[in-house]
């Protein structure tokens, strides 16, 4: 039996569908997903029209019809049976493979406070379908968690006329995934914007229409979403016996410790080039389509390890973030200002490897800078300060150097 | 019905550039090549309404610059997903330092 079985269909398992038609693949692909519809891209959903919720699919059906790739959608898988080599779903059905690709995903990590399940979550079609219909009336909603999604909701429901209040335990928006400097940039804007924060806050209990935080003080909110992260979804790799360490645990091909099965995306944790090998799990959607085409490739043979270098983006209002490799926090940052309202930071390593870069501008004004900035570092290209920190060198000419 | 519009003076891009174009509610990205020939496509990235004048010009192809898409500037092909619609492109010539394309 030579079927592919492909468990999630988001960016990620799609993305490992395609990939394997493209690359030759012969034999059948079964791409099984648990939401209804077609696939669709997570990033948009905080961003809704006047029309509601974006709804942007990744493919259509012509596209799997034309790729004769059999799409199950709305299906639940059981259980991994590496034993039989066989995928069982939920309504009874086998499906045999050869090979199997976990691109489960990850699930909102849920509020453990008593009344916490009064929290909405953010991270499906019909969550944020839901958000955005309770709130189409609210006069407040509190944000629980001021990481990326809690700061784009903020920045979505602001600019809808809603009073915002963001509860963050930490002392700071957006923890270690952003530099300091840009993460201070963003909240003073969200503050412009009328966002309340509270930090250094827990949540002690969610009752009715408020929330009390554990020093006792309240916030009244018609909503409240829980925006505190997510748990990458391992539960049927760890029954079927597969090592799991907050994420699917692979090796740098994204094979795990069977040789027929593989995982990528938010749901893997896969050593890192850009972080000394240390395994590292990302939740970007250019890291979820990257590792799936990567998990095809290896599927059919190919030994290369993952080496994309980590990279992703954050709209809150009309600014743009964008993130290239893994920041370190506390490492010197090299200031390159392009305009009043946009700059770029680049961490170099002690050999003057430039390992990290991130910027903030209006739109998308930084994503030129960011995305030579990425070649650079992919190539492990040597820069020191003052070339970077020079306006009138161009980043493109150190590539062709 | 095309006409030939003066978009802008040939040396306000840079080789190997690009820049915006807007004219009647429309825009586009005019591009000059490393071998300084200028090209012109719809300006919005065909896979969602992102501006390619962000982007960043390689030799011939223009990358979004939010999802990594791209396309070949001189026919608007869509060479890598998640692009898959290939760009409208548009005559252009050059007269006295002057692009002119026809939209």
């Amino acid at each position: 039996m030579t079927a592919i079985v492909i468990i999630g269909a988001g960016e990620c398992g799609t993305r490992a569908a395609f990939e394997l038609r493209e690359r030759g693949w012969q034999e059948a692909i079964v791409l099984i997903g648990a939401e209804p519809g077609l696939p669709y891209e997570r990033p948009p959903l905080s961003k809704p029209t006047s029309g509601g919720v974006c709804r942007r699919p990744v493919c259509d059906d012509s596209a799997l019809r034309a790729a004769d790739i059999e799409y199950l959608r709305g299906v639940d898988v059981e259980t991994l049976d590496r034993a039989n080599r066989c995928v069982r779903l939920a309504d009874g059905r086998n499906i045999a493979y050869g090979k199997a690709l976990l691109a489960t995903g990850a699930r909102p990590r849920p509020m453990q406070c008593p009344g916490g399940d009064r929290a909405l979550t953010f991270r499906t079609m019909s969550d944020a379908e839901t958000l955005y219909r309770k709130t189409a009336n609210a006069a407040h909603v509190a944000v629980v968690g001021a990481g990326l999604i809690g700061m784009e909701l903020a920045a979505t429901l602001r600019t809808a006329g809603i009073g915002v209040t963001v509860i963050e335990a930490g002392s700071r928006p957006l923890g270690r995934g952003v530099p300091e400097a840009l993460a201070a940039r963003l909240h003073a804007r969200h503050c412009e914007e009328g966002v309340r924060f509270l930090f250094n806050a827990g949540v002690s209990l969610i009752d009715g229409d408020t929330v009390v935080l554990s020093d006792g003080t309240t916030v009244a909110a018609d909503v409240v979403v829980a925006a505190i992260g997510v748990l990458p979804d391992t539960s049927l790799a760890e029954r079927a016996g597969l090592a799991v360490a907050n994420g699917i645990v692979v090796d740098a091909t994204l094979a795990t410790s069977d040789p027929d099965v593989f995982a990528a995306g938010d749901c893997a944790r896969v050593p890192s080039r850009y972080a000394n090998g240390v395994p590292l799990r990302l939740e970007s959607w250019r890291n979820a389509r990257e590792q799936g085409a990567h998990a095809a490739r290896t599927m059919l043979g190919d030994a290369a390890a993952f080496d994309a270098v980590p990279w992703f983006w954050s709209d809150q209002y009309d600014l743009g973030l964008q993130v290239v490799g893994i920041p370190i926090p506390g490492q010197r940052n090299v200031v390159r200002r392009l305009s009043s309202d946009a700059e770029l930071l680049f961490q170099l390593a002690d050999d003057g490897r430039m390992c990290c870069a991130s910027g903030l501008g209006v739109g998308n004004r930084v994503a030129r800078d960011i995305k030579l900035a990425e070649m650079l570092i992919a190539r492990g290209v040597r820069a020191t300060p003052d070339v970077l920190e020079d306006p009138d060198t161009n980043l493109k000419s150190l590539i062709r150097q | 019905m095309t006409q030939w519009i003066n978009a802008c003076s040939a040396d306000d891009i840079e080789s190997e550039g690009v820049i915006r174009f807007d004219h009647a509610g429309r825009t586009f990205a005019i591009f000059r090549s490393p071998a300084d020939e200028y090209f012109c496509t719809d300006g919005l990235c065909s896979h969602e309404a992102v501006h390619l004048a962000d982007g960043l010009v390689m030799d011939y192809v223009i990358e979004c610059p939010k999802h990594s898409g791209e396309f070949d500037y001189r026919s608007g092909e869509a060479v890598r997903a998640p692009a898959c619609r290939n760009l409208k492109v548009y005559s252009t010539r050059i007269e006295d330092g002057c692009v002119f394309v026809e939209v």
